[in-house]
C-alpha cells in the first residue's frame, strides 16, 4: 500500500507492507535512525515521535495509521543550526549518559512543554511515566526540562 | 518483534467501517488507537487478516452535549476526554479516570471505544463508566442499540459487543447537584494498569444523607463490577466514617480475585476494601454544597 506523509516538514510518499511498523518506516524506509527502538513493547518511549504535536511510541502505531499526518522526529528539532530550547537544556544539564533513551525524552519533553509551559516538578515526574532510562537516575533529565521551559517561557516573553 | 501480515482497510464512515465487517466476517478487526490490539498482534495472541482502520472517522470522535447528556465519541482518545471542557465541568470522574490511563503517549493514541471493547480487567475506564452508569452504544449494519453499562461486561476481555457491531459512543448523564467523585488507583509501576482501581460518585440529599453511592472496581476479578452490597449500605445514611468503613468492607464480596506476580489474591481484596473506603472519603470531601 501506498503511504504519504510529512516528516520534519518534508513530504514524502512510499510503497510499503500494510503490516510495517512506523518506528521501521521511519528508520529504514526514511532513514532517520534518531528514532530508537527499545522494548518494542510499548514500556520504555524510547521510540517516541511527535504526530501532529502529540508524543506517541512509533513502534505501536502502524505506518498505514500515519496516512496525511505531520510527524516530528528528533532529527526535526534544530532550528537553523541551532539546538532546541530542550536538546540545549539535556546539553547543559546533563540529562543524559549513553543517549539511547534521549530522542524519546526529547520528543516527549517538547510535548509535554507544549502543553504545559511552567510544570512542577511532580508534574514532569508524573509525564516521563512512559520513558525509561537506565542510566541517569532522571533527576538531570528533570534538571533539563525545568531548564527549557524556563528558556522557551524567556524567549515567549522577548519575542 | 511485527505482527503477522494483513491487510490494512481505512474507514472513511461508520457505514464504511460495517459494510467492511460484514465483507470480511470473522477475519476482521476493528482497529482503533492500536494500544491494545497491536500489541497483542506483535505477540501473535490475535492475528487478524484484516485490519478496519476507524481512528479517523470523524463522527465517531470527540464530546458533544445531546438532550442533557454528554456522548463520547467511541473513537475519542484518552487524552481528548482528559482535557474536554464539557467533561471537566461536568462529568468530572470521567475526566479524572481517563487521565489516569498509561502515561502520555498511551492517552495519545488510546480510545474509549477500545478501552471498552478489549474490557482488559485491569483498565480504568470500565471503573468509570460502571460508577457513571454510562450507557453503549453499538452499531450494526441491521441497525442499533444501547447497552447499560452494568449489563456491558460479561467476562474476562468479553463483553456485550456482537460479530459485526462497533461501539460508536457512550452517553452519560452529567454530575447532578451536591454530588463529588474520586477514582483512585493502585498503579502496576511499569505499565500503568490498575492492580486495582476504584472509581466512586456519592450524591447527597439536602439534609447530608447519601441519596445515591455508586461505585465501580476494576483490576479485582476478571471483569470490573459494581458492588452492589458497598452502595446499598450506604443509601439513605449518613457517610459518617463508621459507615463508610462499614459499608466498604463489602467491596470484594462474592468476587473471585485475579492472583498474579503483582497482586495476590488477599492483597487485591484488601486493596479494593481500602481504596473503596479512601474514594468514597475523597468524593464527599469534594462535594461543594
Ligand atoms: C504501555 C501501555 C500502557 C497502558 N496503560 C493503561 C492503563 O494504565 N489503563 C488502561 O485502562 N489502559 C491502558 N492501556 C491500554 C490503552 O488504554 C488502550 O489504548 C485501550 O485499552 C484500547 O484502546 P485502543 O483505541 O488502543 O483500541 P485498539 O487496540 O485499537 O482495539 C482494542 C480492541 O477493541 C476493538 N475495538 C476498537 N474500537 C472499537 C469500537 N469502536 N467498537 C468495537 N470494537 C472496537 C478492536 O477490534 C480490538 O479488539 C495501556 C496500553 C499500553 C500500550
Ligand atoms: S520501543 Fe517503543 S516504547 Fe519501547
Ligand atoms: S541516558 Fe542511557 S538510557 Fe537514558
Amino acid at each position: 500500500m501506498r503511504v504519504t506523509v510529512t516528516i520534519n516538514g518534508q513530504r514524502r510518499s512510499d510503497e510499503i507492507e500494510d503490516r510495517l511498523l512506523l518506528v521501521h518506516y521511519l528508520r529504514e524506509v526514511a532513514q532517520l535512525t534518531g528514532t530508537h527502538v527499545g522494548c518494542e513493547t510499548s514500556l520504555c518511549g524510547a521510540c517516541t515521535v511527535l504526530i501532529n504535536g502529540k508524543a506517541v511510541k512509533s513502534c505501536t502505531v502502524l505506518a498505514a495509521q500515519a496516512e496525511g499526518v505531520e510527524i516530528t522526529t528528533v532529527e526535526g528539532l534544530v532550528k537553523d543550526g541551532h539546538l532546541h530550547p530542550v536538546q540545549e537544556g539535556f546539553w547543559e544539564e546533563h540529562g543524559l549518559q549513553c543517549g539511547f533513551c534521549t530522542p524519546g525524552m526529547l520528543m516527549l519533553t517538547t510535548d509535554l512543554l507544549s502543553r504545559n509551559p511552567d510544570p512542577s516538578e511532580a508534574e514532569i515526574r508524573h509525564a516521563l511515566d512512559g520513558n525509561l532510562c537506565r542510566c541517569t537516575g532522571y533527576q538531570h533529565i528533570i534538571n533539563a526540562v525545568q531548564y527549557a521551559a524556563r528558556k522557551m517561557r524567556e524567549t515567549r516573553k522577548s519575542a | 518483534m511485527f505482527p503477522a501480515s494483513f491487510q490494512y482497510h481505512r474507514a472513511a464512515s461508520v457505514k464504511d467501517a460495517l459494510g467492511m465487517l460484514q465483507q470480511f466476517g470473522d477475519d476482521a478487526k476493528l482497529l482503533s488507537g492500536g494500544h491494545s490490539l497491536l500489541p497483542m498482534m506483535k505477540l501473535r495472541l490475535a492475528q487478524p487478516t484484516h485490519l478496519v482502520d476507524i481512528a479517523g472517522v470523524a463522527e465517531l470522535s470527540g464530546v458533544r452535549e445531546e438532550g442533557g447528556k454528554i456522548v463520547i465519541g467511541g473513537a475519542t482518545i484518552h487524552d481528548n476526554v482528559a482535557s474536554n471542557q464539557i467533561v471537566r465541568n461536568k462529568l468530572g470522574l470521567l475526566a479524572e479516570v481517563a487521565s489516569a490511563i498509561g502515561d502520555i503517549q498511551v492517552r495519545n493514541r488510546g480510545t474509549i471505544g477500545g478501552s471498552l471493547a478489549h474490557s482488559d480487567p485491569a483498565a480504568d475506564y470500565p471503573a468509570g463508566v460502571l460508577a457513571l452508569e454510562g450507557e453503549i452504544k453499538l452499531e450494526s449494519s441491521s441497525g442499533s442499540r444501547v447497552v447499560k453499562a452494568q449489563d456491558f461486561f460479561v467476562d474476562l476481555l468479553t463483553t456485550a459487543i456482537k460479530p459485526g457491531e462497533i461501539l460508536t459512543g457512550v452517553s452519560f448523564t452529567p454530575h447532578p447537584a451536591r454530588t463529588g467523585f474520586a477514582y483512585l488507583k493502585h498503579r502496576q509501576p511499569a505499565s500503568g494498569f490498575a492492580i486495582v482501581g476504584i472509581a466512586a460518585m456519592v450524591t447527597l440529599d439536602a439534609k447530608g444523607n447519601c441519596e445515591r453511592v455508586r461505585v465501580g472496581v476494576t483490576g479485582l476479578g476478571a471483569k470490573a463490577f459494581r458492588p452492589a452490597a458497598v452502595e446499598s449500605a450506604l443509601a439513605g445514611k449518613k457517610p459518617d466514617t463508621g459507615a463508610i468503613g462499614t459499608a466498604a468492607a463489602h467491596a470484594a464480596d462474592g468476587i473471585d480475585p485475579l492472583s498474579d506476580i503483582h497482586a495476590s489474591a488477599d492483597f487485591r481484596s484488601e486493596l479494593a476494601r481500602v481504596y473503596t473506603r479512601r474514594a468514597i472519603q475523597q468524593a464527599i470531601a469534594r462535594i461543594k454544597t
